[in-house]
C-alpha cells in the first residue's frame, strides 16, 4: 500500500485536463502514442466535442520514482457539469489527493474554486499545478499571487507545467508520490469498497469501477452491494491500463473493477459499499445517495415508423446509464414514445445526442418538466411529471412543487444581478457570507422546476463563468399551479404544455409563444400559435407563410438540379416532426422554456 | 412499377454559339461561330449514333444558344438530317429560337417551308434600358419588326421570351413591355422572373453588392399581377412562366419535360431522360466534336438511374409547376403513392387556404399555389 497513490485532475473547462491526463499516461509508458490515440477514437465523441468528461474513467499508471520504488498512480477523472455532482463526489471520495489545474493565461475561474471546495470537503491534499506555460499570454506571476489570494493556498507548493509541451510532467509525478498520502486501510479487515462508477460492456455485463478502503477481494468471492441489498459471485478482478487488466485481488488502498455478473448498471448504486457476504464490514461508507430523476420529457420518433428501433435504442442505452429512467408513453399529438427521467437539462440533452447518433435516430422531446405533487378532493395524492397528467383543476384541493436549495459562489461585483435573477425566479430565504475578501457565497430556496431550465445559463453569463452553482433538493412546498396548453393552428400540442405557477403562467404563455415563432420555420400557409389555460387564449402569435419560392425555369430538360435542391430541402424538412399540418423542429420543444436573455 | 410508355418522345438540338454572352444567362454556349462546320458534323454523327435507341419524335426543339445563328442551308440540313434519321410526323411541333434581328421575311419564310412551324423569340423586354443591362445585342424595334415579320410568314404559333423583375425597374415598367407585348399578339408568352445565378456576369455583380436581390414581396408581387394581367387578357397561365392564347398552342415539347415522357437531348450540356435514367452530355463543345469525331464516342458526361422515390418528387414538383397539375389515379398508378392517403391533412389545408384546388381526382396550383411551388412539392 505504500507504492499506491490515488489521485484526480480537477479543473476550469478548458484548462487542459484531459491533455495532462493523456501526457501522464504517456510519460509513464502505460502505452506508446500510436495505440494511445486508437483507443481514445473509441471514447465518446460527444464527450471531446464538448469538452466535457461525461463517464468516469480510472487508469493505473506504473512510474518509476526518483527514490527508486515503483509506485501504481490511480488516476481517476471526473465528469465536469452540475448535472453529475453526486458522481464527482463519489470520485474525489476515492481519492487522497488531486492536481488543481490553472491555466496560466487565464487565471484562476469559477468552476478551479468549484472544484477546490469539493476537493477541500473530501480533505484532500491539493497540488496546484500552472499549466499552458508555455503561452505568449502565459502570466505566471499573476496565477501564483491568485493561488494565494483567491484560493488560499500556499504558492510556495505550485508546480508549473505545459501538458502540450511535455514540460514540468516528470515533477508533477513526483510531487503525486511525495505529496499525496498513500491510502489508509488494512486488508485485513472486513472489505469495504466504494462503488465510483458502472459502466456496461456487451460481453461481461456490468463493469464496476471501485475504490478498495479495507479488506480483499478476489474472484471467487460472494460480495453484497450493502445499500441495494443485493449480492453476486466476483467471476474477475483487476486494474485499469487502457484496457482492464486481469488480477488476482484487490487489496485495501487500491482502484480496480469488479466483474460479477450483474446485468445492468441500474442494479448498482453509485456510491454504494461492496463488503463480503461471508464477512460484512460494519457500516457502510459515507456519503450514498440514492440518484434520482428531476426532470422528465418525454421522447418520440420523428417518423411514427421509428417506434420499434427507438424502443430498442433506449432500452440498450439504458444498460449503460443507471440515471437514465423511461417507461412507454403516448402523445395525442406525437403518438407512442417513451417517458423518461434525466438528472438534468444536460443530462437529457447528452441522452438525446447519444440515441440520435449511435443508433441513427431522429427524435423528438417533449417540453421537459419536474414532478409536481397534487392532494386531490378525495385525498389521493398524485405524483405529475407529465403535464398530459395533469388532473382536473376542479378535483386539485393543493398542489405543491419541489425545491432546492441553490448555492452559488461568486466574485461579490456579481451578486446584485445574481439575487435579482434569484429573485425573478421565485427565490427566498437568501443567506450570503463572504468566503474570503471579494469573494461570496450566496444561498437561495428556489423552486426546482425555475433552476432547471435557464437559470444555469443565465447564472454562467450573468456572472461571466466566474460563479459556480449546485444544489440540493430539499423538500415539496405549496404552489399554486396551472396547466399552460400551446395549440398550433387550433390544435393543442399536448407534448408542449407546461406545467407553470399562476403568476408567471401568462409571461410563460407569451415566452413560448414568441419562442415558437422563432423556431418553427414559415411554411405554405399561415401558422397561428396560441397560449391556453383552461379556455383562454393568454398569448398568441403568429408565423406568415411564404409567399415566393418557386424559380423561373426548368430548363432544357436539366430537371435534375432542381430534384437534388430539393431532395436536400426534403431532407432537412424530414428532421421536423408533422403535426396536424405543420412541420415543428425539434428545438422547438426545449426552446419554449428558454427566455430571450439567452 | 409501372410505366407506361404511352408517349411519343421529344427532341431537343442544342446549337451552342452566340455572338455574345448575355449578362444573365448560363446555359452552355460559345461565341467562336467558326466551329459551327464542326459542331453539325459532330451532332450529324451523335444522331445517328441514337437512331436505334429512339425511333421517332413527334416534336423537335432547337435551342441554344442562339440557333439564328445558323445558315437557313444549315438548318434544313439539320432538319433533313433528323427526318432521315427518325420518323417525325407531318403533324409534329417544329420549333426554332430566333434572336429579334437575326432573321428577316425571307429567312422566316424559309424556315417555315422547311416544316418549322412554332417560332420562338428572345424579345426579353421592349425597353432598350433594360435589353443593355440584359446584354442583349437588339433593341425593341428590331424586336417589333421580326415579330410582325413571323406573323407576316404565318407562323400560327409565335412565342415571345420576356424577363421582369431587373433590379430597380417598377411593375409600371414591366408592365410597359407586357402591354406591347401583348399588342403584337403572341400565341405564347414565357415570363421568367430574372435569376441571378452564380458564374452569370450579373449574377458576380449581385453578389458583389452592385445591385440589390428582389424581395420576396416584390417577387410574389410581379408574379401575381403579371399572372392576373395576361390571364384577364385571355391567357392561359399554364406553367410557372408559361402563357398561352389557347392550349393547342402550349409547348407540347416543354409539356414532356413534365410529365416524364421520354426525350433526347443532342449537342454540348443537353439533357435526355428515358425509362427511369437521365443522362447528358458535357459543357465542352471542344470535347463534344472530337469525342464524337476522332473517337467515335457519345459525348456522354454523366448519367443517374432514377429511384422511386426520385422519380415520384419530380413528378410532384414538376406537375406542380403545371396549371393542368396531378391526377391522384394517375399519381398512384405511376409512382405508387397515395398521395391523399399519405398527404391527405396538408393537401387539405393547402386547399382551405387557397394554395391548390382538389377536384375531379386531380391536384392543381392555383396562381398563389404557383408562386410557391418548390414548397408545394415537398408537402
Amino acid at each position: 500500500m505504500d507504492e499506491i497513490r490515488n489521485f484526480s485532475i480537477i479543473a476550469h473547462i478548458d484548462h487542459g485536463k484531459s491533455t495532462l491526463a493523456d501526457r501522464l499516461i504517456l510519460r509513464t509508458g502505460v502505452c506508446d502514442a500510436r495505440t494511445y490515440k486508437d483507443q481514445m477514437l473509441d471514447t465518446m465523441d460527444i464527450e471531446r466535442e464538448r469538452g466535457i468528461t461525461i463517464k468516469s474513467q480510472a487508469i493505473s499508471l506504473p512510474y518509476q520514482a526518483r527514490d527508486g520504488k515503483s509506485y501504481s498512480l490511480n488516476l481517476i477523472d471526473t465528469p465536469g457539469h452540475v448535472d453529475f455532482s453526486y458522481e464527482v463526489s463519489r470520485s474525489l471520495a476515492s481519492c487522497e489527493g488531486v492536481l488543481l489545474l490553472i491555466d496560466a493565461a487565464q487565471g484562476v475561474q469559477a468552476q478551479t474554486l468549484a472544484n477546490l471546495y469539493l476537493a477541500l470537503e473530501h480533505d484532500l491534499v491539493i497540488i496546484p499545478v500552472i499549466n499552458k506555460i508555455d503561452l505568449p499570454s502565459a502570466d505566471v506571476e499573476r496565477v501564483i499571487e491568485e493561488i494565494e489570494t483567491e484560493l488560499g493556498l500556499d504558492p510556495g507548493t505550485h508546480l508549473e507545467c505545459s501538458a502540450k509541451e511535455g514540460t514540468g510532467i516528470d515533477e508533477i509525478l513526483e510531487a503525486i508520490v511525495e505529496r499525496i498520502p498513500q491510502p489508509k486501510g488494512d486488508p485485513k479487515e472486513p472489505l469495504a469498497a466504494l462503488i465510483f462508477d458502472a459502466q456496461y460492456d456487451s460481453f461481461r455485463g456490468t463493469v464496476i469501477f471501485c475504490r478498495v478502503f479495507d479488506g480483499t477481494l478476489s474472484a471467487g468471492d460472494t460480495i453484497r452491494f450493502m445499500f441495494n441489498d443485493s449480492q453476486y459471485r466476483v467471476e474477475e478482478v483487476g486494474h485499469f491500463r487502457l484496457t482492464r487488466e486481469r488480477r488476482e485481488q484487490l487489496c485495501a488502498g487500491e482502484v480496480g473493477y469488479i466483474i460479477a455478473g450483474v446485468k445492468t448498471v441500474s442494479s448498482v448504486g453509485i456510491g454504494d459499499t461492496i463488503t463480503l457476504l461471508e464477512r460484512p464490514c460494519g457500516k457502510p461508507l459515507p456519503g450514498f445517495k440514492e440518484v434520482k430523476p428531476v426532470v422528465f420529457a418525454s421522447i418520440y420518433p420523428i417518423a411514427s415508423d421509428d417506434y420499434e428501433a427507438v424502443a430498442e435504442a433506449v432500452e440498450k442505452y439504458k444498460l449503460n446509464d443507471a440515471a437514465f429512467v423511461y417507461e412507454k408513453d403516448s402523445s395525442a399529438a406525437l403518438g407512442q414514445g417513451f417517458r423518461c427521467g434525466f438528472l438534468g437539462l444536460l443530462h437529457l440533452d447528452i441522452v438525446q445526442e447519444r440515441l440520435e447518433r449511435e443508433y441513427d435516430l431522429s427524435i423528438i422531446l417533449s417540453v421537459p418538466s419536474v414532478r409536481y405533487r397534487f392532494t386531490l378532493k378525495d385525498g389521493t395524492v398524485l405524483s405529475v411529471d407529465n403535464p398530459v397528467h395533469y388532473p382536473n383543476p376542479m378535483t386539485i384541493a393543493a398542489s405543491e412543487e419541489p425545491y432546492i436549495r441553490a448555492s452559488m459562489m461568486m466574485p461579490d461585483k456579481y451578486l446584485g444581478s445574481v439575487m435579482s435573477l434569484c429573485i425573478e425566479k421565485r427565490g427566498v430565504n437568501s443567506n450570503l457570507h463572504y468566503t474570503s475578501p471579494g469573494r461570496a457565497e450566496l444561498t437561495f430556496e428556489m423552486p426546482l422546476a425555475e433552476v432547471i431550465f435557464d437559470f444555469y445559463d443565465r447564472f454562467k453569463s450573468m456572472t461571466q463563468g466566474y460563479g459556480s452553482f449546485d444544489y440540493d433538493l430539499i423538500d415539496y412546498r405549496a404552489s399554486n399551479l396551472v396547466l399552460l396548453d400551446i395549440l398550433v393552428n387550433g390544435e393543442k400540442v399536448d407534448a408542449l404544455s407546461q406545467i407553470v405557477h399562476r403568476d408567471r403562467a401568462r409571461a410563460r404563455g407569451v415566452l413560448a409563444c414568441d419562442r415558437l415563432k422563432d423556431e418553427i420555420p414559415r411554411q405554405m400557409y399561415k401558422i397561428a400559435i396560441q397560449g391556453a389555460i383552461g379556455g383562454e387564449i393568454i398569448s398568441r402569435s403568429t408565423i406568415s407563410a411564404f409567399r415566393k419560392d418557386v424559380t423561373a425555369k426548368c430548363y432544357g430538360g436539366d430537371i435534375t438540379r432542381k430534384r437534388k435542391l430539393l431532395e436536400k430541402q426534403k431532407k432537412g424538412k424530414k428532421r421536423m416532426k408533422m403535426i396536424g399540418s405543420v412541420s415543428i423542429p425539434q428545438s422547438a420543444f426545449l426552446a419554449v422554456l428558454k427566455s430571450d436573455t439567452d | 412499377m409501372n410505366r407506361q410508355e404511352s408517349s411519343v418522345p421529344g427532341l431537343y438540338i442544342h446549337i451552342p454559339f452566340c455572338k455574345r454572352r448575355c449578362g444573365y444567362c448560363d446555359f452552355y454556349s460559345v461565341t467562336d461561330t467558326r466551329l459551327i462546320t464542326g459542331f453539325l458534323d459532330a451532332l450529324f454523327k451523335e444522331i445517328d449514333k441514337y437512331r436505334e435507341e429512339f425511333r421517332e419524335f413527334d416534336t423537335v426543339y432547337i435551342g441554344g444558344g442562339t440557333p439564328s445563328l445558323l445558315s437557313l442551308d444549315q438548318i434544313e440540313a439539320l432538319l433533313d438530317k433528323i427526318r432521315h434519321a427518325f420518323t417525325v410526323p407531318s403533324d409534329a411541333e417544329i420549333t426554332i429560337e430566333v434572336n429579334p434581328a437575326d432573321w428577316g421575311i425571307n429567312d422566316l419564310n424559309k424556315a417555315r417551308d422547311m416544316g418549322i412551324n412554332r417560332i420562338s423569340i428572345g424579345v426579353q423586354s421592349f425597353n432598350e434600358e433594360e435589353l443593355v443591362f440584359l446584354g442583349r445585342r437588339h433593341n425593341s424595334g428590331q424586336a417589333m419588326r421580326t415579330i410582325q415579320d413571323a406573323h407576316d410568314a404565318s407562323f400560327g404559333n409565335i412565342g415571345i421570351d420576356l424577363i421582369y423583375g431587373l433590379p430597380g425597374r417598377t411593375f409600371q415598367q414591366w408592365q410597359d413591355s407586357l402591354m406591347k407585348a401583348m399588342a403584337l399578339e403572341p400565341a405564347h408568352l414565357s415570363c421568367y422572373e430574372l435569376e441571378l445565378k452564380p458564374r452569370t456576369p450579373l449574377g458576380l455583380k449581385c453578389e458583389k453588392g452592385e445591385f440589390p436581390l428582389r424581395t420576396e414581396d416584390a417577387g410574389r408581387d410581379f408574379f401575381m399581377r403579371t399572372s392576373e394581367i395576361l390571364e384577364e387578357s385571355g391567357y392561359i397561365h399554364y406553367e410557372i412562366s408559361n402563357f398561352t392564347r389557347g392550349m393547342d398552342k402550349a409547348s407540347r415539347h416543354n409539356q414532356k419535360y413534365w410529365d416524364h415522357t421520354p426525350y433526347l437531348g443532342l449537342g454540348p450540356s443537353a439533357h435526355s431522360f428515358k425509362g427511369q435514367r437521365r443522362w447528358w452530355n458535357h459543357e465542352s463543345l471542344h470535347d463534344y466534336i472530337s469525342d464524337l469525331l476522332e473517337g467515335s464516342l457519345l459525348p456522354a458526361g454523366s448519367s443517374e438511374e432514377l429511384t422511386g422515390e426520385q422519380l415520384r418528387l419530380e413528378a410532384l414538383f414538376l406537375g406542380l409547376r403545371t396549371r393542368k397539375g396531378i391526377d391522384l389515379v394517375q399519381y398512384q398508378r405511376r409512382y405508387g403513392y397515395d398521395l391523399m392517403k399519405e398527404k391527405g391533412q396538408v393537401l387539405k389545408e393547402l386547399s382551405r387556404t387557397g394554395l391548390v384546388e382538389i377536384e375531379c381526382g386531380c391536384i392543381r396550383p392555383t396562381r398563389a399555389g404557383m408562386a410557391i411551388a418548390d414548397s408545394l412539392a415537398l408537402l
